[in-house]
């Protein structure tokens, strides 16, 4: 039976007809499923007036994009979204079906599954087709980030799993790349399950996404207040980065929520990434360990960040850190 | 008006640590808790009943013992409380969990089941949205604000860069986030009544109108095929020296890496 079911597909979340970029890392990771599989990718896109995205989710690795265009979709709601969506499933049979672990699609994923009667894995961090079986291996953190677990979805299809943003890698967009357009034909049935958006309230402040940052400057409770992130602040400047931190900081108030790197935060891998005053909860260093190049300041010796630092300095952050960014200045001035 | 929350006993993973000979975790001494979100959607369920008067029930699955997080709902003000308890529910994942629980929920008078958001030793955020489907019900996720208006609600829908006020048609299901409000203590009176005149209703397998291959590990879908540890990766190299030799410590690694 779930033989017949083919392709490795993903939804491609968009917001105000913009994707989101886990929707193009999504595509990467799907590719190479798609290749080990010998199978292809498509992408599957709703939204009012978003036909113009096709385009660039095939530049970046899709095959094909099922588009579905509709007025009542200017805004993700569950119900339209799942009735589209388990339409095209019903139709197409995918072997896969790949969704990234956002706001929207940790609510739309969890109704998709329930209506098709398949499983889920949720927030998968690593994806592998397993040699013989060809089964999809999808791997997740649990416990607070304290456990990983494999997880298998061997008689039910589609595999479905939600990917966590910031872990798999986008390909890079190719502008040459041709793929097939599919207009899919579908009458919303509207029934108790629709709800009406009111009020969209959008964030006063100009938000900066930690996730696109090559160099985080993260601090921890050993910043000791709002007031002294100001010399973090400083380095980040100095050394063209951002102001990132850890759960303590976030529940402290000293920096915002849409800042905060861990399990239940962000995911960020960028090149270079200091813990500053980080002792390294389990739950923060899910969310930092796959940064290319980890500094750790921190006056305890025994903290544990020094565990996956790349450099551990044990010393007062409150003299290194200044020090350091008028040093890299220095350098920069050269 | 009938409230139906939805509540789990899960370990504090704030205190799981991992043994670092064996690379395990360790459960034993790791207290156990009422999940955060749960309790923030039980305290928006009692303040509804304090406003507009309502009758709030609790509902859990899970082993004996769970017993505890529904007394501690009497004690912050429920009314009842029901333990979905039975061995043949054990091994569920997300999709046997919810279709037991939606199962149990069916035999109940609800115009409104609230759900956290997502329990702390699992993370997945399925369980609510997949209750909703099994009772054909709207969901609305990440609620940030809760407002019953006539036989609709009014959510504040938590997004990434923003927030929806939605309106649903009650009956309907909503998942709480920890952050929609700050829960209550339980009172001393509160307590004593929870343990001496308030009864907690166990429901076992044949009380559960549910198929067998929906519930327990033959009716989940996916299956957990290894588990294990953290890979730890390999520790790099920790110095303590004076301020200066670690500024340049540092500057002489970002050059050899070609940051700088």
């Amino acid at each position: 039976m779930t033989k017949e079911y083919k392709g490795v597909y993903t939804f491609a979340e968009q917001v105000d007809g913009k994707l989101t970029g886990v929707s193009l890392e999504l595509l990467g990771k799907a590719g190479d499923l798609a290749a080990d599989l010998g199978t292809d990718v498509t992408a599957v896109l709703l939204g009012k007036d978003v036909a113009d995205l096709a385009n660039e989710l095939i530049q970046f690795g899709a095959d094909r994009v099922i588009l579905y265009e509709n007025d009542q979709l200017k805004y993700y709601t569950t119900e339209p979204y799942t009735q589209v969506i388990t339409a095209i499933i019903k139709e197409y049979k995918p072997e896969i079906f790949l969704i990234g672990a956002t706001a929207i699609g940790r609510d739309l994923g969890p109704r998709i599954a329930g209506r098709i009667h398949t499983g889920l894995t949720a927030d998968c961090t690593k994806l592998d087709i397993q040699a013989e079986s060809k089964n999809l291996l999808m791997t997740r953190p649990a416990f607070g980030g304290n456990l990983m677990a494999e997880i298998l979805c061997e008689n039910h299809r589609p595999q479905m799993a939600t990917v966590r943003p910031g872990v798999m890698v986008k390909k890079i967009k190719d502008e040459n790349r041709t793929g097939e357009i599919i207009n899919f034909e579908y009458t919303l049935e509207k029934n108790n399950k629709f709800v009406t958006v009111e009020e969209v309230i959008k964030e006063t402040k100009a938000k900066i996404d930690i996730q696109d940052a090559d160099i985080l400057i993260s601090g921890g409770r050993g910043v000791g207040g709002p007031e002294n992130f100001v010399i973090l602040q400083d380095l980040a400047e100095a050394i063209g980065g951002e102001v990132s931190g850890s759960r303590a900081a976030v529940d402290s108030g000293w920096i915002d929520k849409s800042l905060q790197v861990g399990q239940t935060g962000k995911t960020v891998r960028p090149t270079l990434y200091f813990a500053i005053g980080i002792s390294g909860a389990i739950q923060h260093m899910a969310g930092m360990e796959e940064s290319d190049y980890i500094i750790a300041i921190n006056k305890d010796p025994d903290a544990l960040i020094f565990n996956i630092a790349d450099v551990g300095i044990v010393g007062d952050l409150f003299e290194i850190v200044p020090k350091l960014t008028e040093s890299i200045k220095a350098e920069r001035n050269k | 008006m009938n409230i139906v929350v939805c509540i789990k006993q899960v370990p504090d993973t704030n205190e799981v640590r991992i043994d670092p000979v064996k690379g395990t975790l360790i459960r034993e001494g790791v207290p156990s808790i009422m999940n955060p979100d749960d309790k923030a959607g039980l305290e928006a369920a009692l303040r509804i009943k304090d406003k507009n008067g309502a009758k709030v029930t609790v509902i859990t699955m899970g082993p004996l013992q769970a017993d505890e997080i529904l007394r501690e709902a009497f004690a912050m003000g429920a009314d009842e409380a029901y333990l979905v308890t039975d061995r043949a529910f054990g091994g569920a994942d997300t999709w046997a969990t919810s279709s037991t629980l939606a199962a149990a929920i069916s035999k109940l008078d609800y115009d409104l089941i609230i759900t956290g958001r997502q329990a702390i030793d699992g993370d997945t955020a399925q369980v609510g949205p997949e209750i909703a489907e099994h009772l054909d019900l709207p969901n609305i996720s990440y609620a940030q604000e809760i407002e019953i208006d006539g036989d609709e609600i009014v959510v504040l829908r938590q997004y990434d860069d923003c927030s929806h006020r939605v309106r649903a048609k009650l009956p309907a299901l909503v998942t709480a986030l920890s952050e929609l409000n700050q829960p209550r203590y339980m009172t001393p009176g509160g307590i004593f009544d929870a343990y001496r005149s308030k009864e907690v209703i166990k429901w076992v397998r044949d009380d559960i109108p549910v198929e067998d291959e929906n519930i327990g590990l033959s009716g989940s879908p996916t299956r957990v095929s290894k588990s294990f540890p953290k890979a730890v990766k390999e520790p790099g190299m920790k110095i303590e020296k004076s301020v200066d030799e670690s500024v340049q410590f540092i500057v002489d690694k970002l050059k050899e890496t070609y940051i700088l």
